[in-house]
């Protein structure tokens, strides 16, 4: 049912953890539908210098995350906020169609993390 | 890989002996319809009798009362379709748990779409219907009881007996689902006191696309869902697939032989895996029902995991569990069965079902115990409903 992509991100997944005093945090997702994510991140000169995640969810809910922090490492705002859920599912090489719409949610996290560290610069 | 099979609640593998006498009826002159009066014929029908002779000495049945269907979801459909409409002059409120499978519970909600009233009883914290609550929901339009015998996701025991006497009591049609329990636990259809009762050939090591209702002589009961021949007494058309019921036939006679001492070696190996699982990991709970569940199944929520990553990680090691977390359901809300028993939504999202078998050994439950020390380590270390103060493991 899962790609071979899927399963090694969800058996080995990139990025675990926290990041302490971090530039932005997204959250999405709630325990009654089964998956949260929180994504962490450190950006620097515009770049995302570290991300991190904790996810509670299900092999593509863990899959998706580790995927999008690997995606997203390094690269500028602007270029990590042209990551998408479909780009997320098809680096993976792919989704079973129902775990499009519940699991798939890594990517809506990495852009609420983009914009809480957006709004915390606003505010400086 | 060492490949370890704890999922006998889903299926079962065929028993040799089973598939012996099947391959039987798979070859040489023994393809016959027995409803042919000529020989090929009256070996097949031959055979559908000895098959039937033997699931009613099992289940303290005359022959006459037996019907095979295609599968337990079948026998349920038709047991309560039938009841409903055969009883339709006399009323039409039916009773049912909130525990029940999706055969018992979606064809209940569809004769409630045709002006039949429903009443699905509450279950306590172990899924255990209250026999009280039973009494309390009958009406004098009350035509059907329908409530499973053993539940498939906790593995809780109904009080089949008692819900059966206040039935019979009171004239009332009561069907029992016993897919579950059926050569786990006794099945006596007059000891239980039951009109209908279905069981399915897969979950005791027969073959699956078999099953069978049990109508009791004298039960207000008409098929009302298949239009076609005369077969099984002009109440189940369609011809009778005598391979598989040949399988089920001795798969229930096996079933049976050794029903004792088998429950006995399963519930040891059950109440260890309990034990051991409660004492080594942290915020579990077994669910369902303490002693009153099968001898041969095994139920947790893991707290701050989802049920998914927990099978598909047991699964890379070799172990078959199965969830009823909303993500191996297909849809998106957790087991019906734990929100009804008040497990609140994100709990029931890390279900564990382990549900053992005939060649299971200690060894197995060990190198379980073993394999799913890191596995909860690592998802719970992952999860952010986890607080590190929680934790069995080192904050980051």
């Amino acid at each position: 049912m899962y790609s071979e992509k899927v399963m090694d991100h969800f058996n080995n997944p990139r990025n675990v953890g926290e990041i302490q005093d971090c530039s932005g945090v997204g959250e999405v997702g709630n325990p009654v539908c089964g998956d949260i994510m929180k994504i962490f991140i450190q950006v620097e000169d515009n770049i995302i210098k570290d991300i991190k995640f904790k996810t509670f969810g299900c092999g593509a809910a863990i899959a998706t995350s580790s995927m999008v922090t690997e995606m997203a490492k390094g690269k500028t705002i602007e270029e990590a906020l042209k990551i998408t859920k479909q780009s997320v599912a098809d680096k993976l090489d792919g989704l079973p169609p129902q775990k499009m719409h519940c699991s798939n949610l890594a990517a809506d996290a990495l852009h609420k993390a983009i914009e809480d560290y957006q709004n915390s610069q606003e505010k400086k | 890989m060492r490949r370890i099979y704890f999922d006998h609640s889903a299926t079962t593998p065929v028993h040799p002996l089973v598939a012996r006498e099947m391959d039987h009826f798979l070859t040489g002159d023994n393809f016959g319809n027995p409803s042919s009066m000529h020989y090929f014929g009256r070996i097949a029908l031959n055979a559908l009798d000895e098959a039937r002779e033997k699931v009613a000495r099992a289940i303290g049945a005359s022959t006459g009362e037996i019907i095979f269907t295609s599968s337990g979801t079948e026998s349920d459909n038709m047991a309560i379709h039938g009841a409903a409409y055969t009883n339709r002059r006399r009323g039409n409120h039916i009773i049912t748990s909130a525990v029940e499978h999706h055969a018992v519970l979606h064809t209940v909600r569809a004769l409630e779409s045709h002006g039949f009233d429903v009443t699905i009883l509450p279950v306590d914290r172990y899924g255990m219907v209250d026999i009280n609550d039973v009494e309390a929901a009958i009406t004098d339009k009350t035509i059907l009881i329908s409530v499973m015998h053993a539940n498939n996701e906790v593995g809780t025991i109904m009080p089949i007996a008692e819900i059966g006497r206040l039935a019979q009591e009171r004239r009332i049609t009561f069907h029992v689902d016993a897919v579950q329990s059926f050569g786990k636990i006794p099945v006596n259809v007059d000891d239980l006191g039951v009109n209908l009762l279905s069981l399915a050939g897969h979950k005791f090591y027969g073959p699956k696309g078999v099953g069978m209702l049990y109508v009791r002589k004298g039960t207000p009961w008409k098929q009302t869902m298949l239009y076609g021949g005369a077969q099984e007494h002009m109440r189940r058309a369609g011809t009778e697939n005598i391979p598989a019921i040949v399988g089920f036939g001795k798969a229930v006679e096996l079933a049976v032989e050794k029903i004792d001492e088998e429950s006995k070696r399963l519930i040891t190996l059950r109440d260890r895996m309990i034990k051991e699982v409660l004492d080594r990991f942290p915020h579990v709970e077994l669910t369902g029902h303490p002693n009153l569940r099968l001898p041969n199944h095994v139920s947790f929520v893991f707290r701050y995991i989802e049920g998914e990553s927990m099978l598909l990680s047991l699964d890379m090691r070799g172990i078959a569990v199965s969830s009823g977390s909303a993500c191996t359901s297909g849809s998106l809300e957790p087991s019906h069965v734990l929100l009804s028993m008040g497990y609140p939504h994100e709990v029931a999202h890390g279900s564990l079902r382990l549900t053992l078998g005939k060649d299971n050994t200690e060894e197995d439950v060990e190198y379980f115990l073993d394999v799913m020390e890191p596995i909860v380590t690592r998802l719970r270390a992952m999860s952010p409903l986890m607080r590190n103060s929680d934790a069995n493991i080192p904050a980051e």
